[in-house]
C-alpha cells in the first residue's frame, strides 16, 4: 500500500502525532544502539495501549506490511534496525507500572517501562528485579525479554529467561496469547522461554509479569590483580570449584584497566595485566564467610594486589569502573565495536591470545571485557568510523572473534542477539538443518513473516552465498585456535 | 534395542513412512504421567540404549549426557564434585533416565528458590520428526543465538523430538542445611512462606502438611544458623528422608490409590476450599490434592485458573478427562503449528500432552 493511504488509515485510529512520516520524524529511528546500520523506515507509530497496538497489526497484516518494534532502541545487533517498506512500532509509550505484589514478588509492566524503574518501584518493598544489563537506566523490559538480556549478576540470579513469569503477546493478525501465569509453570509447551530472546520476531509483547526478588542484606567485593590472563582465568575456575557460586564476578584486560582508570581513577592496578572483580551477596554472616573464602583463593590463585571493599562507596568505587568501560571506550577511541560471544571458561586465555593476534593483524586496538562468571566476552574493537575501511575491517574482525568463539565450543552471541549484525555468523553456527527449523518456528507464529523479516535467522540461500563453513560437532576442536 | 544414533533415524525415518507412532520411552518411571497412548499400534522407542555422560567440568559448571543416561548415574557424577542438579528433579523409580526427566519437565521441592529444570537447560541435541540430527543451544551459560528450542523441548512429553544429549547447569551443593518445622494453620503458612520468601533468608524449600510448616534452610554454615534463629520452631530430624519422601512421592500424603491432582497456582492464593486432602510446596504455588474420586474436575480446574495458574490430573485418572488443563484455542493453535513443524507426520507420543498434537 502507498504510504500515504496507510498513514492515513492509520490516522483513523491514532492521533496524528503517534503517526510519523516526515524524513526528520523519521530520523531518531533509523538505528538502534549499533549506529553502524541505518535504515529510514516508511513510517513510525507511537502506539499509546495495547487496543492500538491490535489495530495497526491487522491493518499491517491485511496490507501485508512488514512491522519492526522498538523498545528503548539500546540494542547493540541491529535488531530494531527498522524495515525500508514497513512500520516502525515504538513500544515507548506504553510505560505504566500496572500493578506491583509484594507479597507474591511480581511486577506487572507495559514493555515500555526502563528495566531501572521496575527496580525503583520495587525498592519500597526491599525487592528488586534481579537482571542488571549496563543500559538498565535506559533500556526498556520488552526489548529485555525480546534479548534476553543479562547484566553482571546473572550468573547468580539468571537471564531474563528467568526472572519473567507471564506475557501477554500478540501475534501479527493481532490474536492476543498469554503466555505463561501467575505460577511457577504452565500447561503446554514452553512457550516463555520460546519468547524470550526471540528478538522482535515471533510477536508484539505488551505486558510482562516479572518476578521480584529480596534486596540482599549486604554486598561486599573483591579485587584482585594478576599478572597473567592466564592466572586471573585460573582463579575464576578456583572460585566455582570451591563451590563458590559470586553475585558478580567481571574481569578486565589491561588496555580496559587503563581506559577505565585514566576516566575514572577507580583505584585499579596500573601494572596488572587482568583484574578480576569478585563480588559476594547475601545476609550479613554469609557475606563475611564467602569473602574470606574469595579472598585465600585470589591469593592462592596468584593475585598481585588484592582489595576488599571496606564499605558501600568503596564498592561501588570499585564497580563504576567496570561499569564505564563503554564510555571509556568512546573516550579513548572516535568509535567502537562491541562484540559478545560466550565461550567454556576454560579457553578463556587462548581466545584473548586469538583476539590480541588479531588486534594486531589488523592493526585496530581491541579492549575486553568479560563476564568471567559466565564466559560471556564483550571485546570492544576501537576504530574511526571516518578512516575509510576501517569500519569494514572492524566487522571482519569481529567476525573473526566469533567465529573463534564458536570454534571454542561457544556461541556468537550470548546477551545482545543476532540481530542484523551477526546474521552471517548464524551460518558458521548452525547447520541447514537447524536453521530450517527456525523458520519453521518463525512460521507457527508468523506465517506471512512480516514481524522483523530478514534479521536473526539467514535464510539458506544467504549461508550457500557465503560459503560460511558450519563448524561440526566433534569438530570443534580448541586445536584450531592457533589458525587465526 | 538401538544403541545409535544411525540406528534411531532409521527407525523414525520408518514410523514416518509408515505413519506408525512411536511411544519415546526412558526408564519407564513416569508411563503413568499423561494421557494414555492415543493410537494402539505404537511402537516403543526405548532410549536407554543411548546414554553415558559426555563431559563434565565442574569448575564450568556444566554436565552433558545422553538422554538414556540414568538420573542416579548423573547425580552420583555430579555428588563426587560437590554438586548437583538444583532443581531436584523427582525419580518416580531407579530407572529414571535424563531424556525422562527433561520431556516431563516435573522439578522438585528446591524449584522455587533455585528454579526449574527448564532454567538449567543448556543445549539439546536431538531428532526431529524426519529423523535430522539437531543441536540446539550449548555448553555455555549464555546463548541467544536463535529460538530457545532446548528449553521448548523441555516438558514437551516427548511430542516435539527424540532428545539425544542435554547439557545442564549444575550448581554446588549448599555447605550446610537443616529444616524448621512449626505448627500452625494454612492460611498463616500461606502468609509466613511468602513472607521469608521476600526476605534474604535462606530457605531452600517448603511444605505444608497437616497442620505442620516444613522450613528447609541451605547455604554456608554461619547464613543457616542465623536464619535459623531469626525464624525459631524445631528442627526436624532425618530431614533428608522428609525431603526425599516429597520429592518421590513416598510420603504418606500421596499413598492412596486415588486422583492425585497437581495445582500450579499463585503462591499467595488463599487455601483452595476444594474437597479431599491437600499437601503444599513452593512457598504454596503448588498444591497437591488427593480426592475421593468422583470430584468435579471442572471446579478445580477453574480454582487453579483463578489463582492464576492450571491443575494437571496428575495420577489415577479413572474419568479419562485430559490430564493437562485445556489451552485456549489461540494457544492450541500454536501448538499444533509448532507440533506440525517438528513432527510432520505425528509420530511421537501423540496424544500424551493433548488430543490434539
Ligand atoms: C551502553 C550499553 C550497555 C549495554 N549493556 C548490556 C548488558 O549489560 N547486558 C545486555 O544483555 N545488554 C546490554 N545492552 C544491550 C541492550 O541494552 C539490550 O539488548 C536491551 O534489552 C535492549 O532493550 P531496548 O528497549 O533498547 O530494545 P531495542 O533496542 O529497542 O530492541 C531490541 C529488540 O527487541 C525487539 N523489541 C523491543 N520491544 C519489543 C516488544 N515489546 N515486543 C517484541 N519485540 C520487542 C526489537 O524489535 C529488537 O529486535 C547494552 C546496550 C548499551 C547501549
Amino acid at each position: 500500500m502507498p504510504s500515504q493511504e496507510l498513514v492515513n488509515k492509520l490516522r483513523a485510529f491514532l492521533p496524528p502525532e503517534a503517526v510519523l512520516h516526515e524524513a526528520e520524524d523519521l530520523k531518531p529511528y533509523e538505528c538502534d544502539g549499533l549506529s553502524a546500520y541505518r535504515q529510514l523506515p516508511m513510517i513510525v507509530v507511537l502506539p499509546q495501549s495495547e487496543e492500538q497496538i491490535v489495530k495497526v497489526l491487522q491493518l499491517c497484516y491485511a496490507t501485508k506490511t512488514p512491522v519492526v518494534a522498538r523498545g528503548a532502541g539500546t540494542g547493540l545487533s541491529g535488531g530494531a534496525l527498522p524495515h525500508a517498506e514497513g512500520v516502525l512500532m515504538s513500544l515507548a509509550k506504553l510505560k505504566q507500572i500496572i500493578a506491583i505484589d509484594p507479597l507474591a514478588r511480581t511486577a506487572r509492566v507495559q514493555p515500555g517501562v526502563r528495566n531501572l524503574a521496575i527496580s525503583e518501584a520495587a525498592a519500597p518493598h526491599g525487592l528488586y528485579y534481579a537482571p542488571d544489563p549496563s543500559s538498565q537506566i535506559a533500556c526498556s523490559i520488552g526489548g529485555n525479554v525480546a534479548e534476553n538480556s543479562g547484566g553482571v549478576h546473572c550468573l547468580k540470579y539468571g537471564l531474563t529467561v528467568h526472572n519473567i513469569l507471564k506475557l501477554r503477546v500478540l501475534t501479527m493478525d493481532g490474536e492476543c496469547l498469554e503466555i505463561g501465569g501467575d505460577s511457577l509453570d504452565s500447561a503446554g509447551y514452553d512457550l516463555l522461554a520460546l519468547m524470550t530472546g526471540s528478538e522482535g520476531m515471533l510477536g508484539i509483547v505488551t505486558e510482562i509479569t516479572v518476578k521480584l526478588i529480596p534486596k540482599p542484606e549486604k554486598a561486599q567485593l573483591v579485587m584482585a590483580a594478576f599478572d597473567d590472563v592466564q592466572k586471573a582465568g585460573s582463579a575464576v575456575a578456583n572460585v566455582i570449584g570451591a563451590g563458590i557460586i559470586p553475585a558478580g564476578m567481571e574481569m578486565m584486560d589491561k588496555i580496559t584497566i587503563h581506559a577505565v582508570e585514566e576516566f575514572l581513577h577507580a583505584g585499579y592496578d596500573l601494572a596488572a595485566e587482568a583484574i578480576l572483580l569478585c563480588e559476594s551477596d547475601g545476609s550479613t554472616e554469609e557475606v563475611a564467610d564467602e569473602i574470606q573464602r574469595i579472598y585465600a583463593i585470589m591469593q592462592h590463585s596468584g593475585a598481585t594486589n588484592i582489595s576488599t571493599s571496606r564499605d558501600e562507596a568503596e564498592r561501588l568505587k570499585f564497580w563504576a569502573g567496570r561499569k564505564a568501560a563503554f564510555p571509556a571506550a568512546g573516550r579513548v577511541s572516535p568509535d567502537y565495536y562491541c562484540m559478545d560471544g560466550t565461550i567454556p571458561r576454560k579457553h578463556l586465555a587462548g581466545v584473548l591470545r586469538g583476539i590480541e593476534e588479531l588486534s594486531q593483524a589488523y592493526g585496530l586496538r581491541c579492549m575486553n571485557v568479560f563476564h568471567a562468571g559466565d564466559g560471556n566476552l564483550h571485546p570492544l574493537i576501537l576504530y574511526d568510523a571516518n578512516q575509510p575501511g576501517e569500519l569494514e575491517r572492524t566487522e571482519e574482525f569481529g567476525g573473526k572473534i566469533l567465529e573463534m568463539c564458536i570454534h571454542a565450543g561457544g556461541t556468537i552471541t550470548g546477551e545482545h542477539g543476532v540481530g542484523m549484525e551477526k546474521i552471517n555468523q548464524m551460518c558458521s553456527q548452525f547447520g541447514t538443518g537447524e536453521l530450517a527449523m527456525f523458520h519453521a518456528v518463525k512460521a507457527a507464529f508468523d506465517p506471512a513473516g512480516l514481524l522483523n523479516p530478514g534479521k536473526a535467522v539467514p535464510t539458506l540461500h544467504r549461508c550457500a552465498e557465503l560459503g560460511a563453513m558450519h563448524v561440526h560437532r566433534g569438530e570443534q576442536k580448541f586445536a584450531d585456535l592457533p589458525r587465526f | 534395542m538401538p544403541i545409535t544414533i544411525d540406528q534411531y533415524q532409521a527407525i523414525i525415518r520408518a514410523a514416518a513412512e509408515s505413519k506408525t507412532p512411536l511411544r519415546i520411552r526412558g526408564g519407564g518411571t513416569k508411563d503413568f504421567y499423561g494421557n494414555p497412548a492415543r493410537e494402539k499400534n505404537s511402537t516403543l522407542l526405548d532410549m536407554t540404549g543411548y546414554s553415558g555422560i559426555v563431559d563434565y567440568e565442574p569448575t564450568e559448571l556444566v554436565i552433558t549426557a545422553r538422554a538414556g543416561t540414568r538420573l542416579a548415574d548423573l547425580e552420583a557424577a555430579l555428588d563426587q564434585h560437590g554438586q548437583m542438579l538444583a532443581f531436584e528433579p523427582p525419580y518416580f523409580g531407579a530407572a529414571a533416565t535424563l531424556g525422562g526427566c527433561i520431556a516431563a519437565g516435573l522439578s522438585g521441592p528446591r524449584r522455587a528458590a533455585a528454579g526449574s529444570v527448564r532454567d538449567f537447560v543448556l543445549g539439546v541435541r536431538m531428532l526431529d520428526g524426519k529423523g535430522e540430527d539437531l543441536q540446539f543451544g550449548g555448553q555455555v551459560m549464555k546463548n541467544v543465538a536463535g529460538y530457545d528450542v532446548s528449553r521448548l523441548m523441555t516438558g514437551s512429553m516427548g511430542t516435539l523430538g527424540v532428545l539425544l544429549e542435554v547439557s545442564l547447569k549444575v550448581l554446588p551443593k549448599p555447605a550446610a542445611g537443616l529444616t524448621l518445622r512449626m505448627a500452625m494453620d494454612e492460611a498463616a503458612a500461606i502468609e509466613k512462606m511468602n513472607q521469608w520468601a521476600g526476605k534474604p533468608l535462606p530457605v531452600s524449600a517448603t511444605c505444608y502438611i497437616d497442620g505442620e510448616l516444613f522450613l528447609r534452610l541451605s547455604g554456608a554454615e554461619p547464613a543457616v544458623r542465623a536464619a535459623q534463629v531469626k525464624l525459631g520452631g524445631e528442627t526436624l530430624k532425618d530431614d533428608d528422608i522428609f525431603w526425599r519422601s516429597v520429592r518421590e512421592h513416598t510420603h504418606d500424603f500421596f499413598q492412596p490409590d486415588k486422583p492425585l491432582w497437581r495445582l500450579s497456582i499463585r503462591s499467595t492464593a488463599p487455601p483452595l476450599l476444594l474437597p479431599g486432602k491437600q499437601l503444599l510446596e513452593w512457598n504454596g504455588g503448588l498444591r497437591w490434592l488427593h480426592t475421593d474420586g468422583g470430584e468435579d474436575a471442572e471446579a478445580i480446574r477453574v480454582a487453579a485458573k483463578e489463582a492464576g495458574g492450571h491443575a494437571t490430573l496428575f495420577r489415577h485418572n479413572r474419568s479419562g478427562i485430559s490430564v493437562f488443563h485445556p489451552l485456549p484455542s489461540g494457544m492450541m493453535k500454536i501448538h499444533r503449528a509448532l507440533k506440525e513443524k517438528f513432527d510432520p507426520s505425528g509420530i511421537f507420543n501423540p496424544g500424551r500432552l493433548y488430543s490434539e498434537i
